[in-house]
């Protein structure tokens, strides 16, 4: 027992491998809100195109369906090798030279993308077509009724599973360690094959859950808030 | 020329033909009034006029313009035909002033205060300025279809679609939105109504037609209609209406 203790909970080795492991957590977060913020606009993006109407724009639903079967189906671990290692083996002017946090950034997105996709998709279909109907006999175009009618409704919705996922790539932002990114897991472990204590990553494992909580209680209270305001409704 | 011109128009869905050579002429002002049985076509024909459903076959003229021939602009066409649904259908997510100014915005370009005052305007006749930061569910069910009709009045419709505007409502609330549509028709806008208020058809409309099985069975003008329908089929269906306390 008091071995255990000794490894993982060290007092002292918590005191000394915070400094450099919040560093590493602060690369996590920017990871996180670069990631974020790529996803939330691309995944919308292809939830679009995925929805488009028409014969004409088949090639491109296909295109958006392909894209979310591959990044949904393969581990981020195997997009963050293929980019990481991958992009510089390829010795391509632009795309071989970027930093491994950019290539960090491109495999979170890549993967998460496709999971916000399908959310997003969930909204806009769960918008009734009498919505789109109304908009449209008004003499809204289909972009003006996407726009204005549509997805407002349909984001509103999907709030709470997107940030679900996002509590998800929080977490994953530290698999991209792999690729050789100084970030909190990296830092985590450094400290623990110096020192030959694991205390450390009980360092980071805090952080992230510090982090987690705080969006998990929010979460917790738009839907709360919504089966109020749903309930009343139905009333 | 009439303001409406439905010729010989067919419409199926799947092998459920819901429209079958219907015909129908309606001038500027004129007020018509659909009645029926559901599914006996009404809603599907009020559709068609605003292009949410296509035709099969036939042609509709509004306006001068043939509007079933594919090469119309729908988006200019459905700007000057305003249709109210059984379901209100107002936007969730925007409050009461927020519905009505979005179509004149975005969709005429009218500048947010010019729409807004113009919403105000309507809402005020209404009696429901006080209700224009509001949001729909809010509202009483009643409020809410008010709501919508103004919703289309605000793109300045030349024609009117009213899909069994009531049949949704506590029986309470129907007469405060019937009073709108009634002033609607003295202010002279053109109508056409697909109702089961038959009492109501019989005081507003200047036509009545019965629609049985996709198929405008009897055209008249009320009197006629509710008093000494000709056809077999419009007898039973007027003696069902009265046998409910519906007339």
């Amino acid at each position: 027992m008091h071995e255990v203790l000794r490894a993982f909970f060290s007092p002292r080795d918590f005191r000394v491998a915070l400094p450099d492991v919040w560093a590493g957590f602060q690369l996590n977060l920017k990871l996180m809100v670069v990631s974020e913020a790529l996803v939330l606009v691309l995944a919308l993006t292809i939830a679009i195109v995925r929805g488009l109407p028409g014969r004409g724009a088949k090639p491109l639903r296909a295109l958006a369906i392909v894209y979310t079967d591959i990044f949904r189906g393969t581990p981020l671990i195997l997009v963050a090798f293929l980019v990481g290692f991958g992009f510089p083996g390829l010795r391509m002017e632009f795309i071989s030279t970027r930093s491994n946090f950019t290539y960090g950034v491109i495999a979170l997105t890549a993967v998460y993308t496709a999971y916000v996709t399908e959310v997003y998709r969930a909204g806009i279909e769960s918008v009734h077509p009498s919505q789109r109907m109304a908009a449209r006999s008004l003499g809204l175009s289909y972009w003006q009724s996407m726009r204005y009618v549509v997805i407002p409704q349909a984001v509103r919705r999907v709030i709470p599973p997107l940030l679900n996922d996002f509590v998800g790539l929080q977490k994953d932002t530290a698999l991209v360690t792999v690729i050789g990114v100084a970030e909190a897991a990296q830092q985590a472990q450094d400290y623990s094959q110096t020192y030959f204590n694991f205390t450390s990553y009980v360092v980071a494992a805090v952080f992230f859950i510090l982090l987690t909580i705080p969006l998990a209680r929010f979460t917790d209270h738009l839907i709360a808030l919504r089966e109020r305001r749903e309930r009343a409704q139905a009333t | 020329m009439s303001f409406v011109e439905v010729n010989d128009v067919s419409k199926q869905f799947d092998a459920n033909v819901v429209l079958r050579h219907v015909d129908l002429a309606v001038d500027e002002h004129e007020v018509v009034c659909l009645i029926g049985a559901s599914g006996s076509g009404k809603s599907t024909l009020l559709r068609c006029l605003n292009l949410l459903e296509q035709v099969d076959e036939g042609s509709i003229v509004v306006d001068g313009q043939t509007i079933t021939n594919g090469a119309v602009d729908v988006n200019a066409l459905r700007r000057k035909i305003g249709i109210v649904f059984q379901a209100y259908n107002l936007f969730p997510h925007m409050t009461v002033i927020q519905n009505v100014t979005l179509a004149p915005r975005k969709a005429r370009g009218a500048s947010a205060s010019a729409a807004r005052e113009r919403a105000l305007e309507l809402l005020n006749r209404i009696g429901l300025a006080e209700k224009a930061d509001e949001f729909p569910d809010r509202l009483s069910g009643g409020q809410q279809q008010r709501v919508a009709i103004v919703r289309a009045l605000a793109m300045e419709p030349k024609l009117m679609l009213l899909d069994e505007i009531t049949s949704a409502l506590d029986p309470q609330l129907v007469a405060e939105v019937l009073q709108l549509v009634r002033e609607l028709a003295n202010s002279g806008m053109t109508m056409i109504i697909a109702t089961h208020e038959m009492s109501f058809a019989r005081e507003v409309a200047n036509k009545v037609c019965f629609l049985d099985a996709g198929v405008i069975l009897e055209e008249a003008p009320p009197e006629q209609i509710f008093a000494d329908p000709r056809e077999q089929r419009t007898r039973e269906f007027l003696s069902r209406i009265i046998e409910a306390g519906r007339l």
